[in-house]
């Protein structure tokens, strides 16, 4: 097991290496370069200045030089300035983190709260009304674009009702705030990632359960005597839910790289939106830092989701 | 497949949306052509769905969108299979350490933070990599970049789906008699290997073109995909939000667009599976 997970981690290491030297070459492709972008805010520099800032920056070098000093910095913990906020990366990362956990998990706890109850129900009785009616949800919630639900969401019950706040984490003015405000700016957001999220898992769910059914434990229980109750509650949705864990483990990477739709629809400060202005906005050092920490994060999830089954299905031995 | 309602609703779904977008430039006036006159229209006669932001007639670009959302999603979804079937083609019949490094790749490539990635690719400067100015301001072009890009993340799917069949046909009495009778390699794998994985791969593929085509409105609806003037349901979407106060409707019809055709692709895709499963 140790074994396992000693190689496991090696070859998470060997793509992450590989996908840093990717990440840092595409960020070299981007529109603009840095020091031109410096040239033209400040008009006190001339072509002069370019030259010599280009060559105190080491831009005037060759990718893989250029590539090999950022990992040398990066090991001694200097991820640099972000150009679009003009504070230390990681003082813009810190919060948006948060701000990102805040939204995925609420919306990956409702999810599950809806979907899996969803996904036993459909599956008790497959082929019935009830059946059908939850596959048709789910096949309507995962075929669902998220930026239109979003925004559908945020017409109705923003624009036409004016019940809740269209975007941002708070009402700018004093005159609300606190615990009641954030979860009013909260609510649109975690109902559209909630909502799209629903189908994979009630489907994942129905898919699981029915595995189960046809299953010796199932039998042996029926014939013993074991109510239908106490026969899904106790032995088929536990068992059920070991491949939701598979899943689940996916879904960890994305807790740190956040919803870049939602976030960008709602204007919602998180991981999601920082990537998206930092990638359009030419910030370097943010787009770096915050791509190789969703990559990073991403390829965990799936050691950690692994490592969680093994520990819960006595069946799978890591090797 | 006949009583498959599910699926017999996703393909007459995917028949009309085929059809209308197909017969576009015959059905619908021009997608361009601005009337500062008649901004906001309403649903009339000589407008359908009304008119957008710029006096636009709404179910006229909707129609033009469709042809450029259609297009790029089948054609990815046809070259990810394409690039899927050659690597797990490879993995699969040839083994040993090939097998090992593309099956890492594989891994690797899955387990990214696909969107992110996407929008990093979707922003690379067509300058930097060589290409002329001519060439990266035309539509074929802004509309090429995102087949690719999508393509490049979206084969490992079907490579996966592709390497597992291909390991199984190989050990058949077959295709190891072919072997004997000295049959060359790409012989074996485009006569023998190709013919039993091809249902599953269009049933993979057919499910993919949902994906696709919510991915390629998600980039042009941040403003990397298609862009304007040409028309395309996720950048129709992004004038939408801009008016969101002002004219709260015009969100509504490209994303149902989206909604229908992805759940058409969904529903085709997974009655397809259904018809085709040997299991059942």
């Amino acid at each position: 097991m140790t074994g396992w997970l000693g190689s496991r981690l090696i070859q998470s290491l060997i793509v992450l290496v590989v996908m840093s030297a990717v990440i840092h070459g595409l960020m070299g492709l981007m529109p603009g370069d840095p020091i031109d972008l410096m040239i033209a805010s400040d008009p006190h520099l001339n072509a002069a200045d370019a030259i010599r800032l280009k060559a105190l920056y080491g831009l005037d070098r060759p990718w893989g030089e250029r590539y090999l000093a950022w990992i040398a910095q990066v090991l001694r913990g200097e991820l640099g300035y972000s150009r679009l906020f003009a504070k230390p990366v990681l003082a813009i990362i810190g919060p948006a983190l948060l701000n990102s956990l805040i939204l995925m998990l609420s919306a990956l706890a409702l999810s599950l709260l809806i979907a899996v109850p969803l996904g036993i129900v459909a599956a008790l009785r497959p082929g019935r009304a009830l059946d059908h009616l939850i596959n048709a949800v789910s096949f309507a919630s995962v075929s669902l674009p998220t930026f239109w639900l979003g925004l559908m969401l945020m017409v109705v019950f923003a624009v036409l009702l004016g019940w809740l706040p269209a975007g941002g984490m708070q009402s700018l003015s004093g005159e609300a705030s606190g615990l009641a405000d954030s979860l009013r700016h909260m609510a649109l957001p975690v109902a559209t990632l909630t909502i799209a999220g629903i189908g994979q898992y009630a489907r994942h769910t129905r898919a699981a359960m029915l595995a189960e059914a046809g299953q010796d434990y199932i039998r042996t229980a029926k014939a013993k005597g074991c109510g239908p109750a106490r026969l899904v509650l106790r032995h088929q949705w536990r068992n059920a839910l070991l491949p939701l864990i598979t899943l689940l483990g996916l879904e960890f990477g994305t807790l740190f790289s956040g919803a870049l739709i939602t976030e960008t629809v709602f204007g919602w400060p998180g991981m999601g939106k920082l990537i998206a202005d930092a990638v359009m906005g030419n910030d370097f050092n943010l787009a770096l830092t915050a791509l190789m920490l969703a990559t990073a994060m991403t390829l965990l999830g799936s050691v950690l989701a692994d490592l969680l089954m093994a520990r819960l299905d006595p069946r799978i031995k890591l090797r | 497949m006949t009583r498959d309602l599910p699926a017999l609703i996703g393909a007459t779904l995917l028949a009309a949306l085929l059809a209308a977008t197909v017969l576009a430039p015959w059905l619908a006036a021009d997608p361009e052509a601005m009337n500062l006159s008649a901004i906001h229209a309403a649903p009339s006669v000589q407008h359908w769905l009304g008119t957008d932001e710029l006096g636009r007639d709404v179910a006229s670009r909707l129609l033009h969108g469709g042809r450029v959302s259609l297009a790029v999603a089948l054609t990815t979804a046809v070259l990810a299979a394409g690039l899927g079937t050659l690597i797990g083609l490879l993995a699969g019949y040839h083994g040993g350490r090939l097998d090992a490094v593309l099956m890492r790749l594989t891994d690797g490539v899955m387990a990214l933070p696909l969107l992110p990635l996407l929008i990093v690719l979707a922003a690379l400067d067509p300058a930097k990599l060589g290409i002329g100015d001519e060439i990266r301001d035309s539509e074929i072009f802004t509309i090429g970049r995102m087949v690719i890009i999508i393509a490049l993340v979206g084969w490992t799917g079907a490579a996966r789906l592709v390497r597992a069949q291909a390991l199984t046909v190989k050990t058949r009495d077959y295709v190891r008699a072919a072997t004997a009778l000295g049959a060359t390699p790409t012989r074996i794998m485009l006569r023998h290997i190709l013919p039993n994985v091809a249902s599953p791969m269009v049933v993979a593929a057919t499910l993919s073109v949902g994906n696709i085509i919510l991915v390629e409105s998600a980039l042009s609806f941040l403003g990397l995909g298609v862009q304007p003037p040409t028309a395309s349901w996720g950048n129709m979407l992004t004038g939408a939000m801009n008016v969101v106060w002002s004219a709260p409707a015009q969100a509504l019809w490209p994303g149902l667009a989206i909604f229908i055709t992805v759940l058409a692709f969904n529903l085709a895709g997974d009655g397809l599976q259904r018809a085709l499963d040997p299991r059942k």
